[in-house]
């Protein structure tokens, strides 16, 4: 028997009052992926991220998490258990410095390793350095995306939910931010990624799924949802 | 002269408990866009309380430490009992869902308490203080000092600390705070329980000044509101100087108009910001959002 994933996501149901968003979702990330989740518009993919950190109630289904079920888990607890998000639109503590969002990152974590992470996070990005007691709010774009996947690794994340992490940058951000991700990958962090521009999402990762109205509608290898004619037309506008 | 400088600290020290009830006011608002109109029972309770527990024989000092204890068992349940059970009601909901909760606060110590006044000994004895030919009691110094000590342990919380921080955090971002792992339920709760606290400590210092009952919440919770709006609600920079401002006014409108007027001028207050500066006078905005 394989060992069990890192994430598995079954028969996942939620929403918004009576709209259900999430209709019936199975997922898994197994340990060390990099698995893409692409999809148009409104398909439900940040639904989805919500749940599995647990700001979202489930109507039905069963998320385990490295072998143990968190569903029924507080966010704080499944921050603790290493499930740690960056969410769509950054969502940064606007008024707080980058130092003390970093610092709020570690919120779950010891105080002994804070100052070591933040090196580490300083050394990925080095602007957030320079900008550290800047707040938050006041930064660029991409800075305030590297602040926000700083913050998530501040809590050492051992599976990291990224939504929409090149949203509203210039091309050349985009691409840093997509290298930061191969190389948190390389350091031993599982990616779940969620992302708009679905080409490079796909060539990325080990494995994708394409989400449609709810449900997800095609899975396989990164490279074969990138050859499948059915998602090229549908998705990746080719 | 001396008639100004009586009539300002007799503002003040009104104004510096406005001002802790304003604060305590900013304090639930920031972390939960709570307005709580039972903000003012936390004042009366540590007033009542301690004067109970006085009388009962303990020393002054424990009597306080009483009174600020029950009144956080008071804000902690609450937050429990009344407002997590009807989390994401509107925000109207909630202001009655906290007035209703004043009510019955103030109905129960009715009960376990009195109708009467009360008043608690001064903490340095009653002889007046000479100070440019105005006579100050020393029990407005210890409001006085109380209130900036209380204002300057809660800036060095706020400011200094990781769950000061988080406070914060959950002020400017709550699915934010909920991510990065503070359980905010618990910052919520943490709120409430320090308001009541400050709300405490501004009754038990006032109380041998104004004299308590069980029914000064009130009129309490309605001052430190318009206190609040003139700073500007969330900001708590405002709402000490609204505190002490609205303490001003009512003491100057008491001194040379006519004292009848005296709790007229915070509804006047209310009223002229609802219309001319809807934000307060340091808001920019009514919260703080990114
Ligand atoms: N806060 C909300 N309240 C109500 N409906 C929402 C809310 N957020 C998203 N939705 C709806 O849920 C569906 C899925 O949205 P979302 O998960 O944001 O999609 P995606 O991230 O794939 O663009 C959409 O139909 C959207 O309109
Ligand atoms: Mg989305």
């Amino acid at each position: 028997m394989p060992p069990e994933p890192l994430l598995r996501v079954q028969g996942l149901r939620c929403g918004y009052g009576r709209i259900e968003a999430v209709k019936g979702v199975d997922l898994e990330v197994a340990e060390g992926e990099i698995v893409a989740l692409v999809g148009a518009n409104g398909a439900g993919k940040t639904t989805l991220l919500r749940a599995i950190s647990g700001v979202l109630p489930i109507t039905a289904g069963a998320i385990r998490f490295a072998g143990e079920p968190v569903e029924t888990m507080r966010p704080h607890e499944r921050v603790a258990r290493g499930i740690v998000q960056v969410p769509e639109g950054r969502q940064l503590f606007g008024p707080l410095t980058v130092l003390d969002n970093l610092r709020l990152g570690a919120f779950r974590r010891g105080r002994a390793r804070t100052e070591e992470n933040l090196e580490r996070v300083f050394s990925l990005f080095p602007q957030l350095a320079e900008r550290r007691d800047t707040a938050a709010g006041a930064l660029s774009g991409g800075q305030q995306q590297m602040c926000a996947i700083g913050r998530a690794l501040m809590a050492e994340p051992k599976l990291l939910l990224l939504d929409e992490p090149s949203m509203g940058l210039a091309p050349f951000l985009v691409e840093q931010i997509l290298e930061t991700v191969a190389r948190l990958r390389r350091e031993g962090v599982t990616v779940l990624l969620v992302e708009q521009n679905a080409v490079a999402a796909l060539s990325l990762a080990d494995r994708g799924y394409v989400l449609e109205t709810g449900r997800i509608a095609h899975s396989g290898t990164g490279r074969d949802l990138l050859g499948d004619p059915a998602v090229r037309e549908a998705y990746l506008g080719v | 002269m001396a008639e100004l400088v009586q009539l300002l600290f007799a503002g003040l020290t009104t104004g510096a408990v406005y001002a802790l009830v304003a604060l305590g006011f900013t304090l639930i608002f920031q972390a939960s866009e709570v307005v709580n109109f039972a903000q003012g029972e936390f004042v009366m309770l540590g007033g009542m309380v301690t004067v109970f527990a006085y009388q009962a024989g303990l020393p002054l000092p424990l009597a306080a430490l009483l009174a600020v204890l029950v009144a956080v068992a008071t804000g902690v349940l609450l937050h429990r009992l009344a407002i997590e059970p009807a989390k994401g009601a509107t925000v109207v909901t909630l202001i009655i869902v906290t007035i209703g909760a004043s009510i019955l606060i103030r109905g129960l110590a009715q009960l376990v308490f009195d109708k009467q006044f009360h008043a608690l000994p001064a903490f340095s004895g009653d002889a007046p203080l000479r100070l440019l030919g105005a006579a100050i009691l020393p029990q407005s110094l210890w409001v006085l000092g109380g209130a900036a000590a209380i204002v300057f342990g809660l800036w060095l919380f706020m400011e200094r600390t990781l769950l000061g921080k988080a406070v914060r955090a959950t002020a400017a971002n709550r699915l934010a705070a909920e991510l990065v792992g503070i359980d905010t339920r618990l910052v919520l709760a943490l709120a409430f329980a320090v308001s009541a606290a400050i709300g405490a400590v501004g009754g038990i210092l006032v109380t041998p000044i104004t004299l308590t009952s069980y029914a000064v919440g009130t009129l309490l919770a309605l001052k430190g509101f318009a206190a609040a709006m003139l700073g500007g609600i969330g900001n708590p920079v405002g709402a000490v100087a609204g505190g002490l401002l609205l303490g001003l006014l009512e003491a100057f409108a008491a001194g040379w108009i006519s004292s009848t007027y005296k709790d007229g001028v915070a509804f006047l207050v209310i009223l002229l910001v609802l219309f001319a500066l809807p934000h307060g006078l340091l808001g920019r905005r009514a919260v703080e959002r990114v």
